[in-house]
């Protein structure tokens, strides 16, 4: 058991030794923070599909930026932001369904994306990292705008805390009573499409959307409460990012799991393990109960 | 000064008139009952008072200081999820936010304030339970006392006891009864007609485009109160 402490401790303090390792920890953990907390009001106000919708935007916009010789993520996030206005606009005047008028931006931009990679630079490894990101392929300057982005998005979330669960819990009331309530919605939107396009970068496309969403539904099973359900689900992330990444590093032999990969499976694994104690919660709950009852 | 006065309002959904031609006023500690059948425009009539829906014609004027963003708001549906995870002391405390004006936090005072609320509604006990696991009377009261909490004069209330069993019904209506007698103006929608006629003394019903505004003592005499009334009695006996 001893042996197996100290050999994890290896493992782990190993894993720090390497300086794409520390900056793909540093810019990851505080990617994963953003997501959780902006997936809270996402996840609750049904909004989950828009931030799949978003990622497959920013990979398009990447690949045309890309295409075009622009700088990726200047192009990225207004475009990314600009979508994000359009999705939460469809969603609330319901002409077109808000799911596939999410499924029809996703496709397209996606669509937009291949072709713009393509038809300049052929497929290539390209795709595959905006596909699936490139977490330990992160230059110095690739962790310093994550780490001032981070921190803005963190630093707004909690000054805006309250206005936030206001907008997201009711937004009637919350209009009714004079907050702007368009504007929160707005401030949601452009933090999302931010914390979006800078996780593209190390998770891919395909997985940015699971960092949103894992999270906060497995803070849901166990949660009573609107700021228990952000604390735990902004620690959840935090944990799982770290263990996918040590799993992805520890098992490298003879294959490796690449480390996007790693924290989905840790997320899914987590979420399975609370939706077990809450089931086994209710079950108990509703044992008692018919107990007391009869 | 009236606290309140609607001067010939007019409210319609894209082009469809809802109300048009309404006029009537609400004066300082009234408790205004505002009837009518199903459709007949209540809950549109509830978004012109707060702003949330611009009248077609005509104007809503608010006197003694009050405006729309000070009035204490309980909605007939809301939007709240099923699943929304928030304790009960999160959701009556979101009602102070329009305190908040430019500041990020809640102050000791506006905690304090959410806090005597609760007492006052006798939910302060369960006050760390989630508002999702309450039982209808028990989220009733604590959106009424986020109501409370955004207000300090007048309370808006679209149909607070609808789908409540009888006893809680009563319970609720004392309570409001008792935060009317405080001093604080009570507007409450209902569809119950004989409940109204008992605790409120100003009444409007609103009847396709025509409607009654007047003392609960005239509407009970009026040609649409004395008709909804009997109707509901005779109703009371064969049911
Ligand atoms: N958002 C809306 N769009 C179009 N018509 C609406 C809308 N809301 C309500 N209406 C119509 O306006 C009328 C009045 O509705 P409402 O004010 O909800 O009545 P009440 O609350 O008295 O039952 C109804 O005929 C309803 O169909
Ligand atoms: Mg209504």
């Amino acid at each position: 058991m001893a042996e197996f402490f100290v050999s994890l401790r290896d493992s782990v303090f190993g894993m720090f030794s390497y300086g794409f390792m520390v900056r793909a920890l540093v810019g990851g953990l505080l990617i994963s923070l953003c997501s959780a907390l902006l997936g809270v009001s996402l996840v609750l106000k049904r909004y989950s599909m828009i931030g799949d919708g978003l990622s497959h935007v920013s990979f398009g916009a990447m690949a045309v930026a890309m295409a075009a010789g622009l700088a990726p993520l200047q192009f990225a996030i207004p475009i990314v932001v600009l979508a994000a206005f359009l999705l939460l606009r469809l969603n609330e005047n319901s002409r077109v369904r808000g799911d596939s008028a999410v499924a029809l931006v996703s496709t397209s931009a996606l669509a937009i994306g291949v072709a713009a990679i393509s038809s300049s630079t052929g497929v290539n490894t390209d795709v595959y990292s905006y596909m699936f990101g490139s977490l330990l392929g992160m230059s110095k300057s690739d962790v310093l705008l994550c780490v001032v982005f981070s921190a803005i998005i963190l630093v707004m979330f909690v000054l805006f805390y309250n206005r936030i669960f206001a907008v997201t819990f009711d937004e009637n009331f919350t209009r009714a009573t004079g907050t702007n309530a368009g504007l929160y919605d707005m401030v949601i939107a452009v933090l999302t499409a931010v914390t979006i396009v800078l996780g593209m970068r190390m998770m891919g496309a395909m997985l940015i959307s699971s960092l949103i969403i894992f999270p906060v539904l497995s803070a849901l099973q166990l949660c009573r409460s609107y700021r228990s359900v952000v604390l735990v689900s902004a620690a959840l992330s935090g944990v799982c990012f770290f263990a996918g990444i040590w799993i992805s590093y520890h098992f490298d032999d003879p294959y490796s799991i690449p480390p996007g990969a790693g924290i989905v499976l840790i997320n899914l694994l987590v979420f399975l393990l609370f939706s077990a104690v809450s089931f086994v919660r209710r079950h108990k709950k509703s044992v008692s109960g018919q107990k007391a009852g009869g | 000064m009236a606290l309140l006065s609607c001067r010939n309002l007019s409210m319609a959904y894209e082009g469809h008139t809802v109300i048009s031609g309404l006029s009537f006023s609400v004066e300082k500690g009234d408790y205004l009952c505002i009837v009518g059948e199903n459709g007949s425009g209540k809950s549109t009539l509830v978004k012109s008072l707060l702003g949330l829906k611009k009248p077609a014609a005509g104007e809503i004027v608010f006197g003694n200081g009050l405006s729309a963003n000070g009035i204490g708001y309980l909605p007939q549906q809301t939007d709240i999820q099923k699943d929304f995870p928030a304790s009960v002391r999160e959701v009556v405390l979101s009602g102070c936010l329009n305190k908040l004006r430019g500041r990020f936090f809640f102050s000791k005072k506006e905690k304090a304030r959410a806090e005597e609320t609760m007492s006052l509604l006798g939910i302060a006990d369960i006050r760390r339970d989630c508002y999702r696991n309450l039982s209808g009377g028990q989220q009733q009261r604590v959106l009424l006392a986020r109501a409370l909490c955004a207000t300090e004069s007048l309370l808006l209330l679209d149909e607070p006891v609808s789908g409540l069993d009888p006893l809680v019904t009563k319970e609720m209506y004392g309570m409001i009864q008792r935060i009317n007698k405080s001093g604080i103006t009570v507007i409450m929608v209902s569809h119950d007609i004989p409940s109204a006629v008992e605790y409120a003394n100003r009444i409007l019903h609103l009847h396709g485009q025509s409607f009654f505004f007047g003392r609960t003592e005239e509407y009970i005499k009026s040609d649409l109160g004395s008709r909804f009334l009997s109707a509901e009695r005779k109703e009371r006996k064969n049911g």
